[in-house]
């Protein structure tokens, strides 16, 4: 786990550097929920270039596309496409990396971009798996401002009806939004207990910690009547330092050079002080 | 007079396969009474999935249903699956390039009493402006199945819309029937109806008038020609039911050899058969167009069929046309 939580942190220099080259990006969000794609990727899913053709792999749509930064630095480092190329190529003219997913690349089942459209393919995912009796299990992770969009309810209504185990939603809650906190643009108080109210499992947890976010997709799997989201509470910018961290500014900023330096001291001291803690 | 409507005829259809093909999935959205899907339902409920009123839920349900290898056929008024689904169709469907099939039920205005709200006269346009969205819209019971069994054989998205009521036959069980190919009903002579794909354009000589038609304006279309046999007007009929990828080669072949072209659809006037139509011949053989089609308004309250005699979107009204324009 020290080993992962160090990764997230380089990992998270690889969408700095996307960004600085591009010059664009939503990196607020690309920090926040680094943590729960790396856990996915190199703790849970049976997802890997190899088995891309395998009908038993698990599948995984990246509802929340504009962290597509993350996304794809994760997909790079799990071996779908060369890092250094990712971070050349990334949003210029003509390029396959594309400003959010798009799966002519290996790797990505769905193209994304537009809210709320995750959980509900991801239902149909889940539909197929059970009536062909696979074992593959199906993943969406999610924004949380990206829960004001209706379509998000239809899929979580319909994923309680037909009562989908096979199926886990991961909310990244960082509580920011380009416009400033989801709590004052649009709230989501008792979030727990309206998603509980739609017949699934809900399980809190920190985020962040590779750790208790593993500890959570474990216990999903042993629910075998519902599906299960989990609320991963986390910092919007989470290792960028007091910088970054919980600033709505964030959400697609282009770090200047100096704080280009200074985001990127405190990444290296962050995977320091995990590789060693 | 036929009672079977094409929605019955796409059941049917897909009944039969489901025999063999265990990868069909039908879905509907509280819609399966209006779909004659209730059948399906009952005889393969395994293959089967309700998504209650939700049209959003139900296209992105069945891309990805699709993307496990499924081959899902969703179901739902044409009017809410072309507009209130339209961001999935896109994203979902279209642009993550996922073999769902979509069809729009009682389109155009089916519903006619039931005012704008349920009426689909904008259905063409949306999902033509979707890149990799083809526009199916089959004229009658026969091709309808032709159509489906086509559609069965290929992995791409595709939009079809079919009305509520029967219509008459144009064709009979061995109906002339290629993919995207537009069918020559009516050669301007005595010949009988033959696919674009087998015509002899070489052997047709000069025709009057061309009138283009898809869906239910294809039997208007054959009226009128009848009407305009009798005035001595030679009249070649297309039944271009597939409006998107169109049948360019053969509309050009008809175009090249008549005096004028007009177009029958039941849509708005914006971004139809008719102007996809008036593009293709402007740039290709350029000929004077007529575009028939109903009004950019909430169309009359009526049945369908007052409500297409109203706007002359009958065989009377295209052979006046025709006439008029012909001098």
């Amino acid at each position: 786990m020290r080993e992962l939580t160090a990764k997230s942190f380089e990992l998270r220099q690889v969408v700095l550097d996307m960004i600085m080259q591009s010059g664009g990006g939503h990196i607020g969000g690309d920090f926040s929920v680094m943590d729960i794609l790396v856990t996915l990727y190199f703790k849970q899913m049976n997802i890997s270039p190899e088995n891309m053709d395998d009908p038993e792999r698990d599948m995984f749509v990246m509802s929340k596309g504009h962290s597509v930064e993350a996304y794809y630095a994760v997909l790079a480092a799990k071996g779908f496409f060369d890092t250094e190329k990712l971070i050349r190529e990334f949003s210029t003219f003509g390029s396959k990396f594309i400003g959010h997913p798009n799966n002519k690349l290996p790797g990505i089942e769905m193209n994304s971009g537009s809210l709320g459209h995750g959980l509900p393919v991801c239902v149909g995912m889940a539909l197929a798996g059970r009536m062909d009796g696979r074992q593959g299990r199906v993943y969406t992770v999610m924004g949380d401002g990206e829960l004001a969009e209706g379509s998000v309810w239809e899929g979580f209504m319909a994923a309680g009806h037909y009562k989908l185990s096979n199926l886990c939603a991961v909310i990244d809650r960082n509580r920011l939004q380009i416009s400033g906190g989801t709590e004052e643009v649009m709230s989501h108080e008792n979030l727990a207990d309206r998603i509980r109210s739609f017949n699934w499992n809900v399980i809190s947890v920190n985020g962040n910690s590779i750790p208790e976010l593993n500890a959570a997709l474990e216990a999903a799997k042993d629910e075998k009547e519902k599906p299960t989201c989990i609320i991963a509470n986390t910092i919007k910018g989470f290792g960028g330092g007091e910088t970054m961290e919980n600033k709505a500014a964030w959400h697609h900023k282009v770090p200047g050079r100096e704080e280009y330096e200074i985001i990127k001291a405190e990444l290296t001291r962050r995977k320091e002080e995990a590789l060693h803690e | 007079m036929n009672k079977i409507p094409n929605r019955k005829a796409i059941c049917d259809v897909l009944l039969e396969k489901a025999k063999t093909d265990r990868d069909i999935v039908v879905l509907c959205s509280d819609s399966r009474g209006s779909a004659s899907m209730a059948p399906f339902f009952e005889q393969y409920p395994e293959q089967s999935v309700e998504v209650g009123i939700a049209e959003q839920n139900l296209v992105s349900i069945s891309a990805g249903l699709a993307k496990c290898g499924k081959k899902p056929f969703c179901f739902s008024p044409a009017s809410f699956l072309s507009t209130r689904s339209y961001e999935q169709a896109k994203v979902d469907v279209a642009y993550s390039n996922t073999n769902v099939k979509l069809v729009g039920i009682s389109g155009g205005i089916s519903y006619g009493e039931l005012g704008m709200s349920h009426h689909s006269a904008q259905d063409i346009a949306a999902m033509s402006a979707i890149p990799n969205m083809r526009v199916y819209l089959p004229s009658d019971r026969f091709q309808t199945a032709c159509m489906m069994k086509a559609l069965l054989q290929d992995e791409k998205p595709a939009y079809i819309r079919v009305g509520r009521n029967p219509v008459e036959d144009i064709y009979q069980e061995d109906c002339p029937f290629e993919m995207d190919r537009a069918v020559v009903i009516r050669d301007g002579n005595a010949g009988e109806a033959v696919s674009g794909g087998k015509m002899d354009w070489e052997q047709m000589g000069e025709v009057d008038v061309t009138i283009v038609a898809c869906g239910e304006m294809v039997r208007p279309a054959v009226r009128g020609a009848e009407l305009l046999k009798e005035k001595g007007i030679r009249t070649l009929v297309l039944d271009m039911y597939c409006v998107k990828p169109l049948d360019t080669e053969s509309l050009v072949k008809a175009a090249e050899r008549s005096k004028l072209v007009v177009t029958a659809e039941e849509h708005s006037p914006f971004g139809g058969l008719g102007a996809v139509v008036s593009q293709v011949v402007a740039a290709q053989c350029p000929k004077k167009v007529i575009n028939l089609a109903l009004p950019d308004a909430p169309v009359i309250t009526g049945k369908s069929q007052a409500v297409f005699d109203y706007y002359g979107l009958n065989g009377e009204g295209i052979a006046k046309t025709v006439v008029e324009s012909l001098g």
